[in-house]
């Protein structure tokens, strides 16, 4: 618990955690706001639209924020005082990983619901709610996303060490990565189908094909609910490696 | 030479230099001191034309420094070794310098060669160790081969090596007959160091004489004696001198240590050892300045004890103007 | 007290500490001499965990490192005043700091008070001049009031005022029983800090001994002698065989102490005027013993050629 509380004061008592916060929600709310306003009044927009900006940006930015989270401390060296106190390394690692990840489950979920409940201000009429199963997932999943998304985050950072090659390489990932690998002749698909990312969309928002404005839907086999265990799965692989090479390397 | 004459710099409110007035002689190399937030690094940058004088006015060689054409040439100065672009090399950052004042590259060789960087001069800056970049500096300052050096903490990050050899370059430049202005707060190294002293407090002028007069000045006097015959010695001393015990010996103030010396013989007291205490540079400067630091030395009289730790005489405390900055 | 054994770091082809062996004592001032590149700083992150040793081993208190149950509580160290985030308050700093090994929060402002920052512990530690960071430094070791305390260079950007109050603060230390080990290239302020000192060149052990004999084991002792009868102490002096230069103002004698002296211008009813023994300059010890052995001889060199290797 006390490492928890370390890994709190670190991480509130610098800006840029703040800054990715308001930008994460800025982007996630204020996408919803485009969407719900360029959209013609009599084409209703579905709660996977509202959640545009939070699924495909909101992610990034959390992401940075928590890859920083790591990055700067090798940065600034406090990694060396912080394992000057906590010798072991790792428990201060985890910390640092559940700090984070519980940071950024806050934040998406006041993005996603704020986005939705923007949605619903503007577009009173298109029966915006959480309704379905889907629906609840789509919304309230958003924080558990960008938990796991900030652990493999923290777990990149911890590996790389260096911020801006950790953000460039997360973000290239993100953004481009996943979706490239669909160009790969017969087996880039099914590659596709478990990438994390994509497994990830899975879980928010099922294979059901939206109304136009959100964004494509996955291809993942697994289940909403196994997704959401695959992806956490892959995080702590990542959380895991990165902890054994971090207690062997000379700080 | 370097001549400042009322020298005033104001930022806002707080008068950093204040009506200072000094001279740093040709042939000497003359210490800078003051304590931190004394005005230093303001009357270096003053002295380079970086910042500009509300009043006064400072000249070297009669010159003031914006008036100099080739100021390289004229005036070498080291004020702050990271000041450089670190992704470019040591070789680099000198050319781009030299060739503002038209100075050859033959010349580059050579100042690489003088502080010994020749074998890392296309090494990236980057790369360097603190005391490589303090090299660098000072190569730097050389470029010009000019008359008038300043250094500022010229021996940071050196290693013992770095420093002898940094001391002996000083005072060669001194025997050339150039005019050599370092500040420091390393004393000891100082007192090796400088032959004139300026010495500064709150921006103004507290002293300014040789190295020799400033330690003469210090209360730290007095002679150190021991002997087998301590009641002869002391029945000897009585009523002439003052003294305080020191682990098996004597201090004694008020007589010099030939006087002591006579009146021992003739009390038949042996001597084993008659030792003048000299004081040390420290010492005069802890006691010239005292009044004039910042935050008074108060806190340092007063011992704040620290319930669960040490109970450590607390340093004066930090002004928040200092990180203002 | 810290005790090394066989200690050794590799880092590829460069040895950078090697089969070192030292301890240091409780109670006392060691000071931790050696060029640029000799492998202080190396020994030091391995005292503290950071760098684990590729041989050899070093413990505190019998301890290792890793083995110790909240560390801070036991070894404070200040390594590099500018290991701090810059966006990151004083107190925040401490905080964490203080937080990790279950240090009661009032500390902080102890330890603050102590290092004379309180005024500015809310400030960030980003604009702080490099003396203010030394205090925070200095503060953080001090915050679970450790038996041992590590210094890397701590006089580092402090004003002479500053210098005098580490100085005085680490000899208090010392004075409560405290093991305090500082690495420093500022000898002449090791000369007044250090009790003992222990010496490396290119990794491994020179030297481990009080200051007094590292000093004299390499200048030679001489007196200055001083007397209004300089001819006939002269003579008195040679003819107990010690060895006399100096001039028509002072003499130097070398090979024979000051009690002795004083001895035998007694005898020969002589008065003096003046009678110091010289001791010679730490700076003067190291550089003699340090730069005796070519291989020794690290300082700019080695730290090139390190600075060439880590370029390709």
């Amino acid at each position: 618990m006390n490492l928890l509380a370390v890994e709190r004061i670190k991480l509130f008592s610098t800006r840029s955690p703040w800054w990715c916060a308001l930008i994460t929600l800025a982007l996630t709310i204020g996408f919803a706001a485009i969407i719900a306003g360029a959209s013609p009044a009599d084409q209703p927009i579905n709660v996977s639209a509202t959640q545009f900006g939070g699924s495909q940006f909101g992610i990034a930015v959390v992401m940075v924020l928590a890859a920083l989270a790591v990055t700067t401390e090798y940065r600034f060296n406090t990694i060396r005082t912080t394992f000057q106190a906590v010798p072991h390394r790792s428990p201060a690692l985890v910390a640092k990983a559940v700090v984070v990840a519980l940071a950024a489950l806050v934040i998406g979920e006041i993005a996603a619901f704020g986005a939705l409940g923007l949605g619903m201000l503007m577009r009173p009429n298109d029966g915006l709610g959480l309704h379905t199963t889907q629906d609840w997932l789509n919304v309230a999943g958003m924080g558990p996303v960008f938990a796991i998304s900030a652990v493999l985050a923290v777990a990149l950072g911890i590996l790389i060490r260096h911020s801006a090659g950790a953000i460039a390489l997360l973000l290239i990932y993100y953004l481009a990565v996943e979706e490239l690998v669909q160009l790969i002749p017969k087996i880039g698909h099914t590659i596709h189908e478990w990438l994390p990312f994509n497994v990830a969309n899975k879980f928010l928002r099922g294979s059901a094909v939206g109304g136009g404005d959100g964004p494509p839907p996955s291809d993942a086999p697994l289940s909403p609910g196994w997704a959401l265990a695959y992806f956490a799965g892959i995080a702590i692989v990542f959380l895991l490696v990165a902890l054994g090479v971090a207690k062997k390397r000379d700080a | 030479m370097i001549e400042a004459s009322t020298l005033t710099k104001r930022y806002g409110v707080t008068t950093a230099v204040n009506e200072l007035t000094f001279t740093a002689r040709s042939g000497r190399v003359t210490g800078f001191l003051g304590p931190n937030g004394a005005g230093k690094s303001t009357t270096m940058r003053l002295i380079l034309g970086l910042d500009t004088p509300d009043s006064g006015t400072v000249h070297i060689d009669g010159v003031p420094y914006r008036r100099l054409k080739d100021p390289l040439r004229t005036v070498g100065a080291m004020l702050d070794a990271t000041w450089r672009h670190p992704g470019r090399s040591g070789r680099a950052h000198l050319r781009w310098l030299a060739a503002t004042n038209g100075i050859p590259d033959k010349r580059v060789e050579e100042v690489l060669a003088l502080v010994g960087l020749t074998s890392v001069g296309d090494t990236r800056v980057l790369q360097y160790s603190l005391g490589m970049q303090q090299r660098l500096g000072i190569a730097a300052a050389m470029l010009g081969d000019p008359r008038v050096l300043l250094f500022d903490e010229p021996v940071n990050g050196l290693d013992p090596e770095g420093m002898v050899w940094i001391r002996q370059l000083l005072h060669s430049l001194a025997a050339d007959g150039r005019t050599v202005f370092v500040s420091s707060h390393l004393l000891p190294e100082m007192a090796q160091t400088a032959q004139d002293l300026v010495v500064i407090g709150r921006g103004r002028l507290i002293y300014q004489g040789t190295m020799d007069e400033f330690v003469a000045r210090t209360n730290e006097h007095g002679v150190r004696v021991r002997t087998p015959h301590v009641a002869e010695l002391r029945a000897a001393l009585t009523g002439q001198a003052e003294f305080t015990e020191d682990g098996g010996a004597f201090v004694v103030s008020g007589l010099d240590s030939d006087r002591i010396g006579q009146l021992a013989f003739d009390a038949g007291a042996t001597l084993h050892e008659l030792s003048p205490i000299s004081g040390s540079l420290e010492q005069a400067y802890l006691d010239l300045t005292r009044e004039a630091v910042e935050f008074p030395a108060a806190a340092m009289a007063s011992p704040v004890s620290v319930a669960s730790v040490s109970p450590v005489s607390s340093v004066s405390p930090v002004s928040s103007s200092e990180v203002a900055k | 007290m810290i005790e090394a054994t066989g200690l050794t770091k590799r880092y590829g082809k460069t040895l950078a500490v090697n089969n070192l062996s030292f301890s240091v004592a409780a109670g006392q001032v060691t000071g931790f001499l050696g060029p640029n590149g000799a492998g202080k700083s190396t020994t030091m992150r391995m005292i503290l965990g950071l760098d684990n040793p590729t041989g050899g081993q070093v413990t505190i208190g019998g301890k290792k490192y890793h083995d110790l149950k909240e560390p801070l509580r036991t070894v404070g160290a200040l390594l590099d005043a500018k290991w701090v985030h810059p966006n990151r308050s004083a107190r925040a700093h401490l905080q964490w700091m203080a937080k990790s090994n279950r240090i009661p929060a009032a500390r902080v402002d102890e330890v603050l008070e102590t290092v004379g920052l309180t005024s500015v512990a809310g400030k960030r530690a980003g604009g702080f001049s490099l003396g203010m960071s030394q205090r925070l430094g200095i503060a953080a070791a001090l915050l679970g009031d450790p038996e041992v305390l590590l210094f890397d260079e701590p006089v580092n950007g402090l004003d002479p005022e500053g210098i005098l109050w580490i100085r005085k603060f680490m000899h208090r230390l010392a004075e409560e029983g405290r093991t305090v080990f500082v690495s420093s290239h500022l000898l002449s302020e090791m000369a007044l800090t250090a009790s003992n000192l222990v010496v490396i060149g290119r990794g491994q052990l020179i030297s481990q001994s009080s200051t007094e004999d590292f000093v004299s084991r390499a200048a030679e002792n001489t007196v200055k002698v001083r007397s209004p009868q300089l001819a006939e102490l002269r003579d008195a002096l040679q003819r107990a065989s010690a060895e006399v230069t100096g001039d028509d103002k002072a003499l130097v004698v070398s090979g024979m102490d000051s009690d002795k002296i004083g001895e035998i211008a007694a005898a020969n009813r002589i008065v003096l005027h003046e009678l110091s023994p010289q001791t010679g300059s730490l700076e003067q010890a190291f550089m003699q013993i340090t730069g005796d052995s070519v291989e020794y001889h690290t300082g700019l060199d080695a730290e090139a050629q390190h600075v060439l290797e880590s370029a390709k």
